[in-house]
């Protein structure tokens, strides 16, 4: 029998990784300053900073957040908060 | 429902990396210094594990893994297969942890540096052998505990200091060599950019701080990288031609006690005021070696 050892690009994301989580980090995006630390530390890269208003804010995607807290705790303005999730 | 956005990543989500960890946090910067014209070779380690569960991958770039030690001529055959396709542009990039690197692979890449091909190596140094249970590596620190050289009664755990990866780099007259830290995400993206720009051998180091195998919790993974800059004990670091060319230890760099760095880490908690005054005078020989 044949067996390719090639597999196709990105299918990781079948895996949702977000059942892990027992914190949520969510953003008060009022007080966000749009700097994107979160975004580019984000060990998940599950978060994108999305355009609200002609301003860049973070959106989490709760699909693969492990809510590990690195976002919140780096917050150079500590919007952040991490709320139990289970 | 998967978006289109997630599907043209580079490195997708859905990973199996612990929450919070260093390392993918500083591959995720690495992956911003990219082109999609890119070919990886990866080695065995926490990295490959982690995303390619088979079978499934969080790639979206061609990526290969083979063996621990032997990425580094896996690159080397990729190169040549290039080369001999004259193709020019196609970057091809090495990455690996520091046990494939300082340990199991050193043979393999001082052949592929020795032979001058055009790859950037990649180092995502975790101070041990964190995939398959944290022993200790050429990389482990003075001072830290891990499963082959645990603290105890008669042991302050490892009592080798790190090897000097960067020297050996330099010894092969690397054009580009560099080190940065987890939590410097603009300045790793920067340091892979300008090694790609490079034609030759590149070599890049990056401390990734690693929640099991440091015992810290699963948000400092960027506080410890921070910290390991901030005490002189992991110096950002650039060396171009052979010369240091940036480095974080400037003429008005203040450094912080390497008690700041070792109390927040469970790895370094055995140990006493001794030990940490000679870890600081390991930092303090550091600031006066790099110091610009």
């Amino acid at each position: 029998m044949k067996k390719t050892l090639a597999i196709k690009p990105n299918t990781s994301l079948s895996n949702k990784t977000g059942a892990w989580r027992t914190h949520r980090p969510i953003t008060d995006q009022e007080k966000c300053i749009s700097c994107s630390l979160c975004a580019k530390l984000c060990p998940e890269g599950c978060i994108e900073m999305i355009n609200i208003n002609n301003k860049l804010k973070p959106r989490t995607d709760y699909d693969y957040c492990k809510g590990c807290g690195l976002c919140a705790k780096e917050c150079p303005v500590k919007v952040i908060g991490m709320k139990e999730d289970y | 429902m998967i978006s289109n956005k997630n599907k043209k990543k580079f490195l997708s989500p859905g990973h199996n990396a612990c929450s919070g960890c260093g390392q993918l946090s500083a591959v995720q910067a690495v992956m911003r210094g990219l082109t999609a014209d890119t070919i990886i070779a990866n080695a065995t380690g926490c990295l490959e594990v982690t995303t390619t569960a088979y079978p499934e991958t969080s790639w979206g770039l061609p990526w290969i893994h083979s063996l621990f030690e032997n990425a580094s001529s896996v690159a080397s055959g990729i190169r040549a297969s290039l080369d001999k396709q004259k193709n020019k542009t196609t970057k091809v990039l090495v990455q690996a942890g520091d046990g494939g690197t300082y340990d199991i692979g050193l043979g393999l890449i001082s052949g592929m540096w020795e032979r001058g091909e055009n790859i950037l190596y990649i180092c995502y140094d975790t101070e041990s052998y964190s995939n398959t249970g944290i022993q200790a590596s050429g990389s482990t620190p003075y001072g830290a505990a891990t499963t082959t050289t645990p603290s105890g009664e008669q042991s302050i755990g490892s009592t080798q200091v790190k090897k000097d990866m960067l020297a050996i780099a330099l010894a092969h007259g690397l054009k580009y060599v560099a080190q940065t830290a987890a939590g410097f995400p603009d300045d790793i993206t920067n340091k892979v950019k300008k090694a790609l720009a490079i034609s030759g051998p590149t070599y890049i180091q990056i401390l990734s701080p690693c929640i099991p195998g440091w015992k810290i919790n699963y948000d400092e993974a960027v506080l410890m990288g921070k910290l390991a800059v901030k005490t002189g004990l992991y110096p950002i670091l650039e060396y171009v031609d052979g010369r240091l060319n940036a480095s974080s230890i400037s003429s008005n760099f203040k450094p912080e006690p390497v008690n700041t760095y070792l109390k927040g880490q469970g790895r370094f908690k055995h140990l006493t005021e001794t030990d940490i005054q000679y870890i600081q005078n390991l930092a303090v020989e550091n600031i006066k070696k790099y110091k610009l």
